[in-house]
């Protein structure tokens, strides 16, 4: 993940605690999808931001999993990101996703 | 008034493997002290001859067609074959190459080579049928010490080989960062590897001598402390590859402008203003090496090692070279939104729309032409296969396709990705000059380019930009908007043609009498 | 799940991006404190 963000998460999980940020990827692939929610959980894995060693532990999702989808006004959701059911691996990134949930 | 017609595409690269230092990512790496990157990367640098070898490579300067790469074995980099650095569309510069045209493009003796290298570069030149105008002066040369010297000032950037000093990119102002070492360095790689692009037009008999307006349409800026972008890469291209008769200007729209300004030459043509424009672009030292820390984290080469370039020309129509029609003009306007639906029908589906056409009417699309061999190691995707789904998603939203269509849609009606991700270089334009001869042999009627740019990466809008329009079979000598205003006289076509072949038949009569 | 939270978002150029992915957490009641768009090409 960019640095710059990583610093920018850090610093926002400081300011409003770890337990009331929830990040929401947008990503095109699973594989990353995953390092994404490793760096924001367990830590940046590259060792080479300044999420390296750190345990934020926050809460991470991909904007097309079920769980998060169903709190969305379905409408909103189906003119955003709907189309994009059809082109991304959906169910790889589910399943990398949830991996990083306890 | 007559749709303009597209002339000629090249397509050329030149591998920079000691470039790839300066590189975004490396040059982070750098700053933080990060050997470890560099000793990997120096396992992952591929030789001139697996760059050469490299299948996508080979169908950028097109030696083998997208849809000959697509039925190739991937990984790529592991099935390549032994292949020639010319190809129908342009060449492969190896490194040596480069830097000597690195100096012909130097106008303010900003980059200085030892004898040792312009002794062995002038051979070189004088042997390509393009570069041989190009001659270095030996007069010039500066010593190796004296250029350490400069380097130890931080006053210039060094040009290596395989790690040994043949030369220095001085900077062009003591205290202007706009003109540093580095700016300068990246300038002008800009500038020579579009000139060697311009020139590889001329290899396919174009006359360069004849073009009215270049437009030049990377990602750089050229300018000093008062105007950073004032430019004008365009006009130090066209002086330098003969375009005597040409003016021109900078078009910068990040990764979309290389499908702005086909628009933009196609309207300059259309509308009369110029009557032969030259679309040309230089490559982005940035980029080089860009994702290289995932690809060695995955024990491939780092792909990312070669500068790209292109040029295309947009002419008044001849009658017979495939049309840029601009009735159909797919438009990301501000308040379309950044909806991937949003954006694809803006782009593809809208603009069909309006002129009675369905979106599986267009026999190719051309988007972001990116490698995916590349971008997909980086989080990134197949790129160009997303774009296509996404069109064929829209087709099937849209009731022109079955959604169990949808994969034979991304087959028949999109390609590989075989373009370097050098920002603009794979902006829908890579596929001018395949989809160009697809037409003129009859392989397809038609296809659409499509460019997208990032332009929240500017920090001054959140929007995301697009534009597209559509290339096609020439209806005939006078093909027009309206078609039927001055419609294709088939009869007088056919008395032309008799005619012709009535004067051959006579002459090879004549021949064999003799 | 989102509700009352502060949410950082992550979008992707050739995935979602970042502005299509405010616009759905928002309608779940999230206040949203960071939003960006990544760019690997």
């Amino acid at each position: 993940m960019d640095l710059e963000n990583q610093k920018r998460i850090k610093d926002l999980a400081e300011t409003h605690g770890n337990e009331n940020v929830v990040v929401v990827l947008g990503g095109a692939e699973a594989e990353a999808s995953g390092l994404a929610a490793e760096t924001v959980t367990a830590g940046d894995p590259t060792f080479a931001g300044p999420l390296a060693g750190v345990q934020l532990g926050l809460s991470v999702y991909h904007i097309t999993e079920e769980a998060l989808k169903e709190t969305f006004d379905a409408d909103v959701y189906e003119e955003q990101v709907g189309m994009m059911e059809m082109v991304l691996p959906v169910e790889e990134i589910a399943a990398e996703m949830s991996q990083f949930r306890g | 008034m007559s749709f303009a017609v597209v002339k000629a595409a090249s397509y050329t690269l030149a591998h920079t493997p000691d470039f790839i230092p300066f590189g975004s990512t490396p040059t982070t790496a750098k700053a933080r002290n990060d050997y470890e990157y560099f000793d990997t990367l120096k396992k992952g640098l591929r030789s001139f001859e697996d760059v050469v070898n490299y299948p996508p490579n080979q169908c950028y300067i097109g030696n083998i067609t997208p849809q000959q790469l697509g039925e190739m074995a991937q990984p790529w980099y592991q099935s390549a074959a032994p292949a020639e650095r010319t190809g129908k569309y342009g060449d492969i510069l190896p490194q040596e190459e480069f830097f000597a045209l690195l100096k012909a493009s130097d106008a303010f003796d900003l980059v200085a080579l030892t004898p040792e290298f312009i002794a062995s570069a002038n051979p070189k030149l004088a042997a390509h049928p393009q570069l041989k105008r190009f001659t270095l002066d030996a007069g010039k040369a500066m010593s190796a010490i004296d250029m350490h010297a400069m380097m130890e000032g931080h006053k210039a950037e060094p040009l290596t080989m395989n790690g040994e000093l043949v030369g220095i990119v001085k900077q062009a102002h003591d205290e202007d960062e706009n003109l540093s070492a580095h700016i300068m360095l990246e300038n002008l790689t800009v500038k020579a590897t579009g000139a060697h692009a311009a020139l590889m037009l001329e290899a396919q008999g174009q006359d360069l001598s004849d073009i009215d307006y270049v437009i030049e349409c990377s990602e750089e800026a050229c300018g000093d402390i008062n105007q950073r972008g004032g430019g004008n890469f365009a006009k130090a291209i066209a002086e330098m590859v003969g375009c005597s008769s040409a003016t021109g200007s900078d078009l910068r729209g990040f990764c979309a402008a290389p499908a702005h300004s086909l628009v933009h030459a196609a309207a300059l043509v259309k509308g009369g203003a110029f009557r032969k424009v030259m679309v040309v672009a230089g490559g982005a030292v940035a980029k080089l090496g860009m994702n290289s820390r995932e690809h060695l984290a995955k024990d491939m080469p780092a792909l990312e090692d070669c500068l790209a370039g292109f040029a295309f020309i947009v002419g008044e129509n001849d009658g017979v070279s495939p049309i840029v029609n601009t009735d159909i003009i797919g438009r990301l306007n501000v308040g379309a939104g950044s909806s991937p639906q949003a954006v694809t029908s803006a782009l593809v589906s809208e603009p069909l729309k309006a002129v009675g056409r369905k979106i599986t009417d267009i026999d190719r699309y051309s988007a972001e032409m990116q490698n995916p061999e590349i971008t997909k190691p980086a989080g990134a995707g197949d790129v160009p296969e997303a774009n296509f789904k996404m069109i064929g998603a829209l087709a099937v939203k849209e009731g022109q396709l079955e959604r169990k269509e949808l994969m034979n849609f991304v087959k028949n009606h999109g390609m590989p990705g075989f373009a370097l991700t050098q920002g603009h270089i794979p902006s829908g334009v890579p596929y001018l000059g395949h989809g160009r001869d697809a037409i003129m042999n009859g392989d397809i009627n038609s296809f659409m380019v499509i460019g997208k740019g990032s332009l929240f990466l500017g920090r001054m809008t959140n929007l995301f930009d697009g534009i597209s329009t559509v290339v096609e079979k020439n209806p005939g000598v006078h093909g027009s908007s309206q078609n039927q205003a001055a419609a294709f006289d088939k009869d007088e076509a056919r008395r032309l043609v008799a005619k012709a072949m009535q004067d051959v038949a006579a002459r090879l009569a004549g021949s064999e009498n003799e | 799940m989102l509700k009352d939270k502060k949410v950082v978002i992550l979008g992707d150029r050739d995935g979602v991006p970042g502005p299509a992915i405010e616009e759905c957490v928002k309608t779940a009641g999230a206040d949203v404190v960071f939003s960006t768009t990544e760019c690997f090409v």
